[in-house]
């Protein structure tokens, strides 16, 4: 079944123009000069304000130095996917834009870059900075690959663990490889962090579902705990008429094919619309655009103001001269022979605010139009993946899906434990990583380790505070 | 419009700006080159018997990705012939007349080679003559070079023989290699020289490659010391002028750390009569010279300066011996907290590197956000505790941030030597009065 009408084929060469790194790999002398800038702060607010508490000041002095193995290690230690961070991390909102510079009136220290930089050092190089611990004899489960069980199984294979991941898909890196937009990183780029935690002798089994590949009697038995870190599923369909007509996709599995398949063979419609303003939305606008959609239409109840994607993400979307209908509802997909043809709308006002002080959009009366389209895309939020759950005893969920810890990242099943966006509803992956290795320390005690890891390590720097 | 021009041991240059003897100056064409880019005079890279240099012959550091902080060289005098060197000269003079053009001058110590090497380069046009005692490497071990600069006897015998046979000013250029380079400035002096140039380079070895061990600049796996100058020299070079101008009356060439106008205009205000450049020309190209005039030419009408004559030296008797500083003179560190970026620099150089005067922000931080709703931390000084130094002012990133305020001790000037003679008389102690202490 085609589309009514897809986006012209591009030369090759055009489509990895169009998806080439948008903050490409640094040289020796930029990476030099920009850490040079660096102030080199003193209780950095940068690392105050990044998740995994990356001692920032420190690993840019190292490139200074020339020390990359030593700034890619201060990086890794603290969060072992510190290169997909540095690429997909919204600095703006975190480390940069804590950034002293700005006070300074200077541009923000380029913190993911020089991440990056230096991480890909010892990748490119394939040095191994990182070994697994002597053995404690204990072994541990985690159920699904994405960013939170990565820095789970790291950290506990670092501390003498036997870790299995055990991922339902194809390829190991859940989000990472399967769901960021492919001009911040490629589905390869994610599969060498991936090798970064194979090599502390993680085992990965792709394509084991637990609950029916695997049972979980089954796991009970073989594991002394078991991690959950299976991210969040498929993306909420939008509950309109005519939405089972062909050419309606959900933006995470859009954004899926442009990581897996060659661009010229990714179907994308002529015009496109896509319904959500968040960072996702954006993401699908801006692959949409760079795969040849003529018209690409972002849609959203509410106004520019309400729009909840990053500054930086908007910026993006309108450098690639994506068309933005603000307070515009979608009332019904049309179609003609089953494919998409168009998406009647209708205008809105904003009302009263809601429970999160966001003005509630309310329908214009007999403002309806039409928008020609040949695609649609829902990027409204993804749904839960936590109902294979439910047959373990004590684990509980939310009305929204996530699972219930403690402040250990502990579930009602105490040989459970969870993180990441499936524990909280969905967040950045520095955020799922910081969880991660928050669930392995409190794994860690609950197994009766002689260490107190508990507490996370802190930057030396904080001790001296008053 | 301030007048540039200046004077120097009778000879009138059109600016205060030479060409130092060096790679710049090796040529004819170059020379004239940089007349027509704006110098006023050249010293002639230095003229004797011709000898053979290695590759390679230049090292370089550099600080945090800025390039060329330091700068240093193995390369000997000139490699070309004396007489090609002076038929250069020659025709500079003849198509530059209003412009100087000093020989720089290196032959082995013997009084009749000085003489014949005087004798042709003044036969040659030249205006002045410089006599090379500072070259630290290579020259140095065939006994020429800083090896006699080093040695004040040395340096006055040939200073002599040269005065004896010369027409033109007699410039000694002096090595910084030395303990008390006054005395050797002295020793030129007191030979007959016109004038003294400082610095030559200082002795040096610029690093090392550590995967090889060799040391730089590498010759074959090998290296020697060579001369060391460039930005980083200044402030060695500014002492050492000064040292000489409070010694000697004869006019002063300052050589040493100068890239820019205020460069040149710190070492006048030390008593140099001229500057001479060369890393700076080696870096950028005689271009660099427009800024040179034009910036020293703003700051001198800025502050009302006609001639050069008008600061030279100025600074000079602001120069004085530890001992003669006032120390009842207070000043302590002030944060202007509008301004502060949080970035607690200061706290941390004064609480590990000097004398555990800051606070650093308290836990609940004094309210000041950042454009993106951070916090920005703004540490605070202990006042009763400062000691003046200045540290925190020194590595605070925001220009005026961190200032320095007096604070009325209300007691009037004293120096350690006020002290000391107070104290022979019979008064006062030996330890200033504690606070708290009456």
């Amino acid at each position: 079944m085609p589309l009514r009408e897809t986006a012209p084929k591009l030369p090759p060469e055009q489509y990895e123009r169009n998806f080439a790194d948008i903050a490409p790999r640094m040289t020796r002398g930029q990476a030099v000069v920009e850490a040079a800038r660096c102030l080199y702060c003193f209780d950095a607010p940068c690392t105050l304000a990044c998740p995994t508490r990356i001692d920032v000041p420190a690993f840019i002095k190292k490139i200074l130095t020339g020390n990359l193995r030593g700034s890619a290690r201060v990086i890794l230690e603290a969060n072992i996917l510190g290169e997909s961070c540095g690429r997909v991390c919204p600095t703006e909102a975190l480390c940069e834009g804590a950034c002293v510079m700005h006070e300074k009136g200077e541009q923000a220290i380029e913190i993911g870059r020089l991440q990056r930089y230096a991480v890909d050092y010892v990748l490119d190089n394939n040095i191994h900075l990182f070994h697994a611990g002597a053995s404690n004899g204990k072994r541990v489960a985690c159920i699904g690959s994405g960013p939170a069980s990565l820095a789970c199984a790291a950290e506990l294979a670092k501390w003498g663990y036997a870790v299995a991941i055990f991922d339902r898909n194809e390829i190991p890196g859940g989000l990472n490889t399967y769901g960021i937009a492919a001009y911040k990183t490629r589905a390869a780029d994610s599969l060498r962090e991936v090798e970064l935690v194979r090599q502390l002798g993680v085992e990965i089994r792709q394509k084991t579902e637990v609950g029916r590949g695997i049972s979980f009697a089954e796991i009970e038995k073989q594991f002394d705990a078991i991690f959950i870190g299976v991210g969040l599923g498929e993306t909420w369909t939008l509950g309109l008429p005519g939405e089972d007509l062909y050419g309606v996709y959900g933006a995470m599995e859009f954004i899926e094919q442009t990581k897996v398949k060659a661009f010229q063979d990714v179907e994308v419609g002529r015009r496109v619309a896509c319904i959500g303003a968040g960072n996702t939305a954006i993401d699908v606008v801006t692959a949409a655009r760079r795969l040849g959609a003529e018209m690409v239409y972002l849609i959203y109840r509410r106004s520019e103001q309400e729009m909840p994607a990053f500054k930086y993400e908007y910026e993006l979307a309108k450098n690639d001269g994506v068309v933005f209908l603000w307070q515009t509802q979608p009332v019904r997909v049309l179609g003609r022979e089953a494919a998409v043809t168009g998406l009647e709308c209708v205008r809105t006002k904003l009302g009263a605010p809601d429970a999160r002080g966001r003005r509630s959009p309310v329908p214009v009366p007999d403002s309806e139009f039409t928008v020609e389209v040949d695609m649609v895309v829902s990027a409204v939020g993804q749904g839960p993946v936590t109902d294979f759950l439910r047959v373990v005893q004590g684990i509980e969920l939310r009305k929204d899906g996530t699972v219930v810890i403690n402040d250990r990242h502990q579930t009602g099943n105490p040989k459970y434990f969870a993180a990441g966006d499936c524990a909280n509803g969905g967040k950045e992956v520095v955020d799922a990583v910081a969880e991660g290795m928050a669930a392995a320390r409190g794994l860690d005690a609950w197994l009766g380790s002689p260490r107190d890891r508990l507490k996370p390590q802190m930057n030396t720097d904080k001790q001296r505070q008053i | 419009m301030a007048d540039l021009r200046v004077k120097f041991c009778g000879l009138e240059s059109p600016n205060p700006f030479w060409l130092a003897s060096g790679p710049p100056a090796n040529t004819a064409g170059q020379v004239m080159r940089a007349f027509d880019a704006g110098w006023g005079g050249a010293v002639w890279k230095t003229i004797g018997e011709p000898i053979v240099n290695t590759t390679s012959r230049y090292g370089a550091i550099d600080l945090n990705g800025v390039k060329v902080m330091g700068f240093n060289n193995i390369e000997l005098i000139s490699d070309r012939p004396v007489e090609d060197n002076l038929r250069e000269i020659y025709e500079v003079k003849k198509r530059y007349p209003k412009h100087l053009v000093v020989a720089s001058l290196m032959v082995e110590s013997k009084r009749e080679s000085w003489h014949e090497m005087v004798r042709r380069a003044e036969d040659a046009g030249s205006d002045a003559l410089e006599l090379n005692f500072g070259c630290p490497h290579g020259m140095s071990e065939r006994g020429m070079g800083s090896a006699v600069g080093q040695v004040p006897e040395y340096t006055e015998m040939i200073t002599a023989w040269v005065k004896e046979a010369a027409r033109t000013p007699v410039i000694v250029k002096l090595t910084p290699n030395v303990t008390d380079i006054a005395r050797i400035a002295a020793a030129a002096e007191k030979g007959g020289a016109d004038a003294v140039s400082l610095i030559n380079t200082i002795n040096s070895l610029m690093g090392l490659d550590l995967d090889t061990f060799a040391p730089r600049p590498v010759v074959r796996g090998k290296s020697s010391h060579g001369g060391y100058c460039g930005p980083a020299v200044k402030p060695i070079a500014l002492h050492l002028v000064s040292s000489v101008a409070k010694k000697v009356r004869i006019p002063i060439s300052g050589i040493g750390g100068v890239g820019y106008w205020n460069d040149a205009a710190e070492h006048i205000a030390l008593g140099a009569a001229t500057v001479q450049v060369c890393t700076a020309v080696m870096h950028y190209g005689f271009r660099i010279v427009e800024d040179m005039v034009d910036g020293l030419s703003q700051y001198m009408d800025d502050h009302g300066f006609r001639s050069i004559e008008d600061f030279r030296g100025r600074a000079l008797p602001n120069v004085l011996d530890w001992g003669d500083l006032d120390l009842n003179y207070k000043i302590i560190a002030e944060i202007n907290s509008d301004l502060c970026i949080g970035c607690q620099l200061c706290y941390v150089a004064c609480e590990d590197g000097a004398h555990q005067c800051i606070a650093p922000h308290s836990a609940a931080g004094n309210g000041k956000r950042n454009v993106n709703g951070k916090g920005v931390h703004v540490p605070r000084i202990i006042e009763e505790e400062c000691v003046g130094c200045n540290l925190c002012a020194l590595v605070c990133p925001v220009e005026n941030c961190i200032t320095m305020k007096e604070v009325e001790t209300g007691l009037p000037p004293m120096s350690w030597n006020d002290r000391m003679r107070q104290l022979a008389a019979g008064h006062g102690r030996a330890l200033p009065p504690t606070p708290g202490e009456h």
